[in-house]
């Protein structure tokens, strides 16, 4: 981890209580969801973290409190610096705040994670699903979502895997 | 009833337009999904008043194929193939990030003459890639010629990696630890000669195109957007580049030995559609100078690290060894674990930052493996850059942020 990046993480402890930790030199820090946006901004406006370079979601199913990791990726280009931020989301009823009054392309990204993992974004100005078709059932990404394909059956098995077929719910 | 009724009459569209498309004053119309310079199946619904374009909506997903659920269910070694589909133009490119990500996740060394040889055929793919980039592009403005001559240079790249994966564009050349095998002995003089040839062709092509008073009409003073703007929606590559900024990943966070070479970072600082060619222009020439740099200090020695937790064993070894047949044995049926944990891996695309999130979970298999593509991430700028623009202006923006619809939709 480089240096520079120590004073970031020291500030976001104090400000918003963060956990910090590292893994081949890359800092992470994990934030409770209410204080995302704030953080973003501080992130942006006091520390040089001027591009929000990526944002997905990881599932921890069967894990329910908390069930999701949104996972931020922010780049300070003048520095070298990258620091990835993890909020931590409940499992019934995911919701995320919107960041694109911050960074505009966390627009496209925070769809993404409503089409992919059914996080809800709040405030978010055109929630729409954006890689899957508009009428389509269920959120891809979750790992309580089947794969698809189908397991070949024969007579002596047949019972047995046509109970646990995958059929996916809402 | 209207095309313009029948559209407005998805609600959920309804804030994306202006108030004159509820009165059937402005016209709305698809262009795409199959329109020949959407560079894919890229569907764009745009709100026009006469030629001038008032919104545009991009609608995405049309080649969405699950990628990352499908990562999920493959060990580390089995999920690459998928790698090369992601962005078919950057098939190379696609398994270097990858093969980084899996190396970095379970701390697996690479021998240097895997990573030289890596560095050149990202390069040559960076070449090809820009090479289809510059055909389709001065197609889209007329230039019809353009395209005959750069996917016959393109070709050449071709041969060269047939020559060595087997495969054309599908590679899955390199592998974590290394290399899927040494290159043959055919392949320096052939890089050598394409490399030998190459200037001059890029000579010709801005011949065709620098000073074109067609091509300079379509293409300066169009679909601009500064330095900050470009930050601000995440932009890379040559797109930002283009506006005066010279963040290159190759030069910022080196990967894959790319600090040993000596190549320059190409900006240019007026942000718009000609901008963005120049800078693709010159790119060309740099990435020339880097694998001349590769090929003549190549260095020799084995292309696949011997952590035998990892990297299978070479064939001839099984006979022999008992440790080796186990070490294969494991390899090919369970895989290899990786630590329950995660990291982000970014590298330079020839369109930008193409990331890896890769985590394991402690098993043989990606826990959850997201590809941040720049295509995806620069895309959304063109609704903002491309309002009041003429739709034959639209066709040369989306040319110039050189998106493929494979990366952008996974």
């Amino acid at each position: 981890m480089k240096a520079e990046l120590q004073p970031v993480l020291d500030a976001l402890q104090s400000a918003f209580g963060a956990h910090i930790s590292e893994f081949r030199e890359q800092a992470k820090a994990t934030l409770a969801v209410e204080h995302i946006v704030e953080a973003a901004r501080t992130l942006r406006d006091a520390h040089g973290f001027n591009m929000l370079a990526g944002l997905s979601a990881v599932d921890y199913w069967p894990e329910r409190q908390p069930r999701f990791h949104a996972v931020y990726e922010f780049k300070n280009i003048a520095q070298k610096l990258r620091l990835e931020v993890r909020v931590p989301l409940d499992g019934d009823e995911p919701k995320l705040p919107t960041l694109s009054e911050v960074f505009p392309n966390a627009n496209w990204h925070e769809r993404e994670l409503w089409d992919m993992f059914g996080i809800h974004v709040t405030e978010h100005p055109d929630l729409r699903r954006i890689l899957m078709p508009a009428d389509w059932v269920g959120h891809p990404l979750r790992k309580d979502y089947p794969l698809g394909y189908e397991e070949v059956q024969f007579s002596f098995n047949f019972k047995e895997i046509d109970q646990r077929k995958p059929r996916p719910q809402d | 009833m209207t095309i313009s009724q029948l559209e407005i009459t998805h609600d959920e569209l309804k804030h994306l337009v202006s108030e004159r498309a509820q009165t059937g004053e402005t016209l709305l119309l698809n262009m795409g999904p199959q329109h020949p310079s959407t560079h894919g199946v890229l569907r764009l619904l745009l709100e026009l008043d006469g030629e001038i374009v008032v919104n545009c909506i991009p609608d995405i997903g049309f080649l969405h194929t699950g990628i990352e659920k499908n990562m999920e269910a493959k060990t580390y070694e089995k999920a690459e193939v998928m790698t090369d589909r992601l962005d078919y133009l950057n098939t190379m490119g696609n398994n270097l990030a990858y093969c980084l990500a899996v190396e970095k996740l379970v701390d697996l060394d690479v021998p240097e003459r895997a990573q030289a040889i890596r560095v050149i055929f990202a390069e040559l793919q960076r070449i090809a890639s820009h090479l289809v980039w510059l055909g389709t592009h001065a197609l889209d403005l007329a230039a019809m010629s353009m395209f005959f001559y750069c996917l016959n240079q393109r070709e050449r790249i071709l041969d060269i990696m047939e020559m060595c994966a087997g495969q054309r564009m599908m590679t899955t050349y390199f592998r974590p630890g290394g290399l899927w095998r040494d290159v043959p002995a055919e392949f320096v003089p052939a890089v050598r000669a394409f490399i030998d040839s190459f200037p001059a062709e890029v000579d010709l092509y801005e011949g065709l195109l620098d000073k074109n008073p067609i091509f300079l009409d379509r293409t300066k003073g169009i679909g601009i957007y500064t330095t900050e703007e470009g930050i601000a929606w995440g932009i890379t590559g040559p797109s930002l580049r283009g506006s005066g900024i010279a963040y290159d990943l190759r030069k910022e966070e080196p990967y894959s030995g790319y600090e040993q070479y000596d190549f320059e970072v190409c900006t240019e600082e007026a942000g718009d559609v000609y901008a963005r060619y120049r800078v693709r222009m010159r790119e060309f020439r740099e990435s020339l100078k880097i694998v001349r740099q590769a090929l003549d200090k190549l260095p020799g020695g084995a292309v696949r690290s011997n952590n035998r937790k990892f990297v299978p064993p070479p064939r001839a070894e099984l006979g022999e060894s008992m440790e080796a047949v186990i070490h294969h044995f494991k390899l090919w049926t369970e895989g290899f674990p990786a630590p329950k944990n995660s990291i982000y891996m970014p590298v330079e695309s020839p369109r930008g930052e193409l990331g890896v999130l890769l985590e394991g979970d402690g098993g043989p298999k990606p826990y959850r493996c997201h590809w941040r593509t720049p295509s995806f991430v620069n895309l959304q700028i063109l609704p903002k850059i491309s309002k009041g623009c003429y739709v034959a202006d639209l066709v040369a923006i989306i040319g110039s942020i050189d998106i493929v619809l494979g990366d952008t939709d996974r």
